[in-house]
């Protein structure tokens, strides 16, 4: 080695503070998170889809703040299946009205409420039950993964609608709840799928090493380590599939055994409105765009997640 | 296991007997692991270590089919204050071996003594003890953090696991100490691990690996996924923290060059089995078991005079699969020197016979039937 | 051994005529990436060229731009958010850049081909290897199956693969680090290329494979008097095989000279740096020396010569002047063939 450069170990404070690295050099910490925010905010899919959520979200909070009419009023006599008055917006009469004389608009506004409030306790349910088998599954492997793996494609080999049926025909009584519960049931193999498939990958992780080799508790390894950089592609599927839920709310009421009457429902109308399809058709479309709107509206939130969180742009 | 009882297990003639404290309670093996060892007696004995990862078929019902014999039966011995580096190429078990002595795996066979005690033995709060003390420093910066922690919590989190180190108040200060002293600005402390370096990430990772004061850090290729410029300066800071806070390192690699450098003593390994273990000058200046002579003949040297003045070995075919290894010595399916005896006889680990009586640095442990000492290193 | 013979129907090499002028020459390369945070300005003005026969190392860290100089070679950069703002490509005397698709499709793979550091995921994991080596003299010569496999088993042979005709219909993942490289390069070697770029071809490999897979790379080399680009970051595998070399440093060569020179006598402080925290393997050394500070930053490449915040000789006329790479001589003016350096200093660096 020349004697000419004699230089040892730089002054590690000055290495450091004298050549900042990339983003270090930005200045802020920045988690993966507030990555994914500041990407979201900049996507088009996402500000629509939001914008979208939101408005329904306060629609099924506040529906009285979009209409004054009551959904269950029926007149008979002066509006019976009257046509939709498209210029009248916000107006009772804008979507015209149903076989017993009831407001379509009010009864969308309304009808949200327990259409999303489905949606999202199944979604929540799911989730939570997901997530726990799959990361219990994936984490210990062994017979405990063997054990939920084969309960999980148990349920999995159910078909969620015929499954459904089944479950909600064996309720007298089809309250919210049951509709609700029943769903859950059904549903959350695939996040439970998602989640151990996470898992796998995550447990593999040297930081999952680092913390057992600290001899970090099992809890927090699972709950610090494994859990928050599993959730992200569960997240993805269950706001696309909290969509799949509105939608399955829609076709289980079509059918008569979802949720049923008087519950305001855009299945419950969709389900009334197919008798009429001849001579207004009105009545079936408008409850049938608002579930397709709002099913959009999540699986589109859903993508715009996806890509945000997408490690591979990271 | 019973592949495993056919076979001889490595007997190991000139590792010192362990001086092994039976604990009889909890308490008093927590006391034992946190008593000090005088600079140059052994810290860690390695005896007779044996890790075979099953083989299974069947999914409900699995059945054993075989297993992979990452490591095969070692014994070595770390000094307090001494680097021991672990060199060997990819499936040599090496890695295994780092997980064996933090107890990330459990071992098949064998005793991992840390200060007399069998810590393939220990649970809870007397395994907690020796964690404290045995800290590991991961291969690659990029997974070893989690992305979704900041700095101060990744490295807060080992006072957060061991409270006794440091109380609450002081835990940020000292997550700041420890960032100044490998050298990253503490102002740092709330940034993500995505916002820094490989080079500044390894730091981090050190810095972890430090936080409890431990007396051994192994080190799992801790320079290899580093740019050149930047590894220089991770294995000084390395080398710096030794003598200030008199640490134990075993170095694990595939860098014979960085090896060397950083080593006090060095093993070789091949196929789950040590081949040879001596001093830095020992197993670089006077090889004795043909596969350290072959490896080392085969690393590109940045000097192409040297280069051209050296014998080069080039060895034919890949490294047997560790599930099938083959009988006998498991480098003779490679080696220009084997014979029957090598498929027959397990040569063992010892000083061999012919370089026992005099005084040369070929005198050192090789696990080779035909031993004799090649410089491959320098020009001819 | 004439395996892979010239047959009729390749298409006789473009701008044959002048062979021998190089075969490929960069010229004021300049790639750059738009990405969330800014442009990252990877490429920054890059000239080099090999010839037919020649082995040119190019030799950098991660972010020095050489693998993205390779790609944008091979026409496989993504673009977006790749962009080529400025410069020329010219292959035999053509500008590729300036090239339809199909033109440079039909360069890519049969006259220039490449070789990747990971061999596992350059593979096709569900194919046979079998499958996929003959598939390059069905498409583009139109073989029969059969013809196409017994190449295919030639091939093997000639990268020494053993019991070649047994192992043809194995997959990839059957095969070992090293044998899946050899298949890499007998997939690169198919149609008898004129060049060849090798990306870190034995990074991901051992020790003692290393040797095996470079000395197969240089005698096929030598065989097929190939051109051949060497991508890599490691001093010791380049001073085993190229002929000379070219140093990057943040998307700029800094460094230009015959393999022995630069080890014996680097121009350029980066270099030497480099040399020098290398530990050795024939002695014990002190502590090492270390570049200081980090690798750029390519968002913010620093102003002037971009190794001026880690250079020991920094002065002022470094930080707002890029030093052009000019020509090295000695002491005495005498000129020092091929070497170049991107230095304010080379001299004082050079001469001490």
């Amino acid at each position: 080695m020349p004697e000419t450069l004699k230089e040892t170990t730089p002054d590690p404070t000055v290495e450091a503070t004298a050549a900042p690295v990339p983003a270090a050099a930005a200045g802020k910490p920045r988690s993966l998170w507030s990555d994914a925010w500041h990407d979201l905010r900049r996507s088009p899919l996402f500000v629509v889809s939001a914008i979208l959520i939101v408005f329904l979200l306060v629609m099924a909070v506040f529906p009285g703040l979009f209409t004054g009419a009551d959904p269950r009023y029926a007149d008979l006599a002066h509006h019976y299946l009257q046509k939709p008055k498209w210029g009248n917006f916000f107006q009772e009469d804008w979507f015209g009205y149903d076989i017993q004389g009831r407001s379509i608009y009010a009864r969308v506004v309304y009808g949200a409420r327990a259409s999303i409030m489905v949606a999202v306790v199944v979604t929540v349910l799911v989730t939570v039950l997901g997530t726990v088998v799959g990361m219990l599954a994936g984490y210990f492997g062994g017979w405990i993964d063997t054990i939920l793996s084969r309960v999980t494609d148990i349920f999995f080999g159910v078909p969620f609608i015929l499954g459904a049926m089944v479950v909600l025909t064996s309720f007298a009584e089809r309250h919210i709840w049951v509709v609700i519960l029943a769903l859950a049931f059904l549903g959350w193999t695939q996040i439970a799928r998602v989640a151990r498939g996470s898992v796998l990958t995550i447990k593999q992780a040297d930081y999952v090493m680092a913390a057992k080799a600290l001899g970090a508790s099992t809890t927090r390894i699972l709950l610090r380590h494994i859990l928050p950089n599993a959730i992200a592609p569960v997240i993805v599927v269950a706001t696309i599939a909290l969509g799949g839920y509105i939608s399955a709310e829609a076709t289980l009421s079509f059918l008569g055994i979802g949720l049923a009457e008087p519950t305001v429902s855009w299945g419950v109308d969709i389900s009334s409105g197919q008798e009429q399809l001849r001579n207004a058709a009105f009545v079936l479309i408008i409850p049938s765009v608002m579930v397709s709107i709002t099913v959009l509206a999540f699986i589109m939130l859903g993508d715009a997640v996806r890509n945000a969180l997408d490690p591979k742009l990271r | 296991m019973a592949e495993l009882k056919k076979e001889p297990v490595d007997a190991t003639p000139n590792v010192a007997e362990v001086g092994t404290v039976n604990a009889a309670t909890e308490a008093e093996a927590v006391a034992a692991v946190d008593a000090p060892v005088a600079q140059g007696e052994p810290i860690l004995q390695v005896r007779n270590l044996v890790k075979h990862f099953p083989l299974t078929q069947g999914i409900l019902f699995k059945k054993q089919v075989g297993a992979v014999k990452a490591v095969d039966g070692i014994s070595f011995d770390l000094y307090a204050g001494e680097t021991l580096g672990i060199v060997g190429e990819s499936g040599c078990g090496k890695s295994t071996v780092a997980k064996l002595l933090m107890t990330l795996e459990r071992a098949t066979a064998g005793e991992v003594f840390y200060k007399g005690q069998d810590i393939t033995k220990l649970s809870g709060r007397a395994l907690k003890a020796v964690r404290r003390n045995i800290q590991m420093v991961f291969q690659d910066p990029y997974t070893s953090l989690n992305p979704r922690m900041t700095v101060g919590d990744i490295i807060g989190e080992t006072f957060e696991i061991h409270p006794e180190v440091a109380p609450k108040g002081e835990r940020r200060r000292k997550v700041q100490d420890l960032l100044d002293v490998v050298g990253l600005n503490p102002e740092y402390i709330n940034r993500y691990p995505h916002q820094f370096s490989g080079g500044q990430r390894q730091r981090i990772g050190i810095a972890r690996g430090l936080a409890l004061n431990p007396e051994i850090i192994i080190c799992d290729e801790p320079v290899s996924a580093l740019d050149v410029s930047v590894q220089a300066q991770v294995i000084n800071l390395m080398e710096k923290l030794q003598d200030e806070f008199n640490l134990s390192y075993l170095f694990i690699a595939h860098d014979l060059s960085i090896v060397r450098h950083i080593s006090d003593r060095v093993g070789v390994m091949y196929l789950g089995k040590m081949a040879e273990i001596g001093t830095d000058t020992q197993i670089y200046d006077h090889p004795t078991h043909p596969y350290t002579q072959a490896l080392l003949s085969a690393v590109p040297v940045p000097d192409p005079d040297a280069r051209e003045g050296r014998e080069r070995i080039i060895l034919s075919g890949d490294v047997p699969s560790p599930a099938n290894p083959p009988s006998g010595c498991r480098f003779r399916t490679r080696c220009w020197k084997a014979q029957d005896k090598c498929a027959t006889e397990v040569p063992l680990l010892a000083v061999p016979e012919r370089f026992r009586a005099s005084d040369t640095p070929a005198a050192h442990e090789s696990a080779c039937h035909f031993a004799e000492e090649k410089d491959v290193v320098h020009a001819a | 051994m004439t395996i892979i013979d010239k047959t009729a129907d390749v298409p006789a090499p473009r701008g044959s005529n002048d062979e021998s002028g190089p075969l490929l020459e960069v010229r004021d390369l300049h790639v750059e990436f738009h990405t969330r945070d800014g442009v990252a300005k990877a490429v920054n003005g890059v000239n080099y060229n090999v010839s037919a026969g020649e082995t040119l190392a190019v030799l950098g860290e991660s972010g020095s731009g050489k693998s993205v100089t390779a790609q944008a070679i091979m026409g496989i950069l993504d673009m977006p958010p790749g962009r080529i703002p400025k410069g020329e490509i010219l292959f035999r005397g053509q500008d590729m850049l300036k090239m339809s698709n199909e033109e440079r499709r039909q360069i890519r793979g049969q006259k220039i081909a490449m070789i990747f550091q990971d061999a596992l995921s350059s593979l096709n994991p569900v194919l046979s290897v079998g499958y996929q080596l003959g598939e390059m003299f069905r498409v583009h010569k139109g073989m029969s199956k059969k013809d196409a496999k017994a190449k295919a088993i030639a091939l093997m042979d000639r990268v020494r693969i053993p019991a070649a005709k047994e192992r043809i219909n194995d997959y990839p993942h059957q095969f070992s680090g090293g044998m899946r490289q050899r298949i890499m390069i007998a997939m690169a070697l198919a149609l008898e290329p004129d060049l060849i770029i090798a990306d870190e071809p034995t990074t991901a490999l051992d020790v003692t494979v290393q040797a095996q897979v470079m000395d197969l790379l240089a005698e096929l080399q030598r065989d097929f008097n190939m051109g051949l680009i060497l991508i890599t970051h490691d001093l010791g595998v380049v001073a085993d095989v190229a002929d000379k070399i070219a140093v990057m440093y943040a998307g700029r060569i800094v460094e230009t000279a015959p393999v022995h020179e630069i080890y014996k006598r680097p121009a350029h402080p980066y270099t030497k740096g480099l040399l020098e925290s290398i530990p050795r393997l024939d002695q014990k050394g002190q502590e090492l020396y270390a570049i200081k500070g980090l690798p750029p930053n390519l968002l913010h490449v620093p102003s002037g010569c971009a190794f001026n915040p880690r250079c020991t000789m920094a002065q002022d006329i470094c930080r707002t002047d890029i030093p052009a790479l000019l020509p090295v001589t000695e002491r005495d003016g005498t000129e020092l063939v091929g070497r170049g350096s991107a230095c304010h200093f080379w001299k004082e660096t050079i001469h001490g």
